[in-house]
């Protein structure tokens, strides 16, 4: 591999003035599970790597009645076995789960799996549809942007020079919502989605009074759906419905051909996907 | 040039240093720092689990992990399975389910196995199978694997 420089501080001040100071050659360092390898082929050239895994806030897993903070270097693995997070915010554990394999999981984060900014990433709906809003710390101070706006495009996110994810935080979850996630993969696991679909749902009674719905790998960045959720608030949470927000969903994306599929195919997963998340969603807000 | 740095940390028991350049993978420097030959590299880039070791307890591919990263940390490798020259069941199994044929495999199997087992002493078929998702056999089509962990598993194998 090439030759880099290695630093780990403990704080965010010391790893944000780290980032200031190498001016666009460092790179952060979470799981490495992205980054080594597109160092190692020369993707990514850093003359520093600053590995952000010791700094406390982007460790922290945090439940209260504000909803859920998330440090942007937490583990798969951590996020995946937290049980609060299981109940609740379901679709992440859902993507916790299924990114890579045990030993990817076991090093892997969602804040890593956003700042690559792939368009399949797998958390990536899941963290949208749950709404999370993501901290930025950087030489300016603090700010927030929401999930859906922090992927400009493939490999590239709204971060400046010097900027870095720190969590994302969630809204609390009201009563009577579910949430999952699920992807269209040839094999059972370890592979990248040809599809992926987040959803969060709440009901009034039988009738959808709050949707969310996000889908991965149709565009060049992870989507919010507007139109799929103006087509399900108001609505029953009958199969009709859901079928309905399917064709919707098929409407309005534009993906491309490539050897996970074509663009006839992803258009055609993506309605059955919707159909399908949407309905689990709705069971777990049932239960 | 970057420079060297000394790591300290926890191999199979023991405290070791070493010298590694920020580059270096943690296989590199386990095969080629420590001479713990044991852990394969097949891949190379985090698909083929044939490198994996146990990183404070969690199996990791130690071909994503840089070297510099284990300050401090334990970490396990197929070296330290076998109790003083005596195979440890889990290998034991592998070898009378003949679990392996070439064999390059193996030692990442039988780490994320001992993982997998001290985090669910009984796992379902199914649940072995998502566990060891992340190492590929080319040789052995993964029945036998599978069977080798059950009977580790349920101690047929003394
Ligand atoms: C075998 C294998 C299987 C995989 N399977 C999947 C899969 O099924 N689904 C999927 O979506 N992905 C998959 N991936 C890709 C990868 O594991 C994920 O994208 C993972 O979430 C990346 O997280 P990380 O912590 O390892 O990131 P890193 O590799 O540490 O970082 C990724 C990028 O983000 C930057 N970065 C990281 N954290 C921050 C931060 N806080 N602020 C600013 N920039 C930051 C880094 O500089 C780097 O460019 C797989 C990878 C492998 C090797
Ligand atoms: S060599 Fe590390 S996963 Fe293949
Ligand atoms: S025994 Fe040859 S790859 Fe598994």
């Amino acid at each position: 591999m090439r030759d880099f420089e290695f630093e780990a501080p403990a704080t965010l001040d010391a790893a944000v003035a780290l980032l200031a100071e190498h001016n666009g050659t460092a790179r952060p360092l979470a799981g490495g599970t992205d980054l080594i390898d597109h160092i190692r082929t020369e993707r990514l050239t850093p003359d520093v790597v600053i590995d952000i895994k010791k700094i406390p806030e982007l460790n922290i897993l945090e439940h209260s009645a504000d909803g859920l903070r998330l440090g942007a270097a937490v583990s798969c693995s951590r996020i995946a076995t937290d049980e609060t997070i299981r109940q609740q915010y379901s679709a992440l554990a859902d993507s916790a789960s299924i990114i890579g394999g045990i030993q990817i999981q076991n090093r892997a984060s969602m804040g890593g799996n956003l700042c690559n900014a792939g368009p399949a990433a797998d958390s990536t709906p899941s963290l949208i549809a749950l709404g999370a809003n993501c901290v930025i710390a950087g030489p300016n101070g603090r700010r927030e942007v929401p999930v859906e706006s922090f992927c400009v495009t493939k490999g590239q996110t709204v971060l400046e020079r010097g900027e870095l994810l720190v969590e994302f935080k969630f809204p609390a979850r009201p009563s009577g919502s579910g949430s999952h996630y699920r992807r269209f993969i040839p094999r059972n696991e370890m592979d990248i989605a040809v599809v992926g679909v987040g959803a969060s749902v709440t009901l009034d009674g039988d009738t959808i009074s709050d949707a969310r719905v996000s889908l991965g790998a149709v565009a060049i960045t992870p989507l919010l759906a507007h139109e799929v959720n103006d087509a399900l608030i108001g609505k029953p949470a009958t199969d009709e419905t859901y079928k309905a927000s399917g064709e919707v969903a098929r409407s309005i994306i534009n993906p491309i051909t490539d050897m996970r599929g074509t663009r006839e195919f992803r258009i055609h997963v993506t309605g059955v996907l919707v159909e399908r998340v949407l309905r689990e969603a709705v069971a777990r807000a049932k239960s | 040039m970057s420079s060297k740095r000394i790591v300290t940390c926890t191999v199979n028991g023991r405290e070791e240093s070493f010298l590694c350049k920020p580059q270096q993978t943690l296989l590199e420097v386990l095969r080629d720092e420590l001479d713990l030959t044991g852990t394969k590299e097949g891949c190379s880039n985090g698909n083929c689990g044939a490198c994996t070791v146990l990183m404070d307890g969690k199996p990791v591919v130690s071909c994503l992990v840089l070297a510099v990263e284990c300050e401090g940390v334990e970490l396990e490798t197929i070296e330290g399975v076998a109790d003083h020259g005596h195979l440890a069941p889990v290998q034991q199994a592998f070898l009378e389910n003949a679990a392996l044929q070439c064999g390059i495999c193996t030692p990442g199997f039988i780490m994320s196995t001992k993982a997998l087992l001290r985090e669910n002493p009984n796992p379902s078929e199914q649940e072995i199978r998502f566990y060891l998702a992340g190492n590929l056999c080319r040789c052995t089509g993964y029945d036998k694997i599978i069977r080798a962990v059950q009977d580790t598993a349920d101690h047929k194998i003394a």
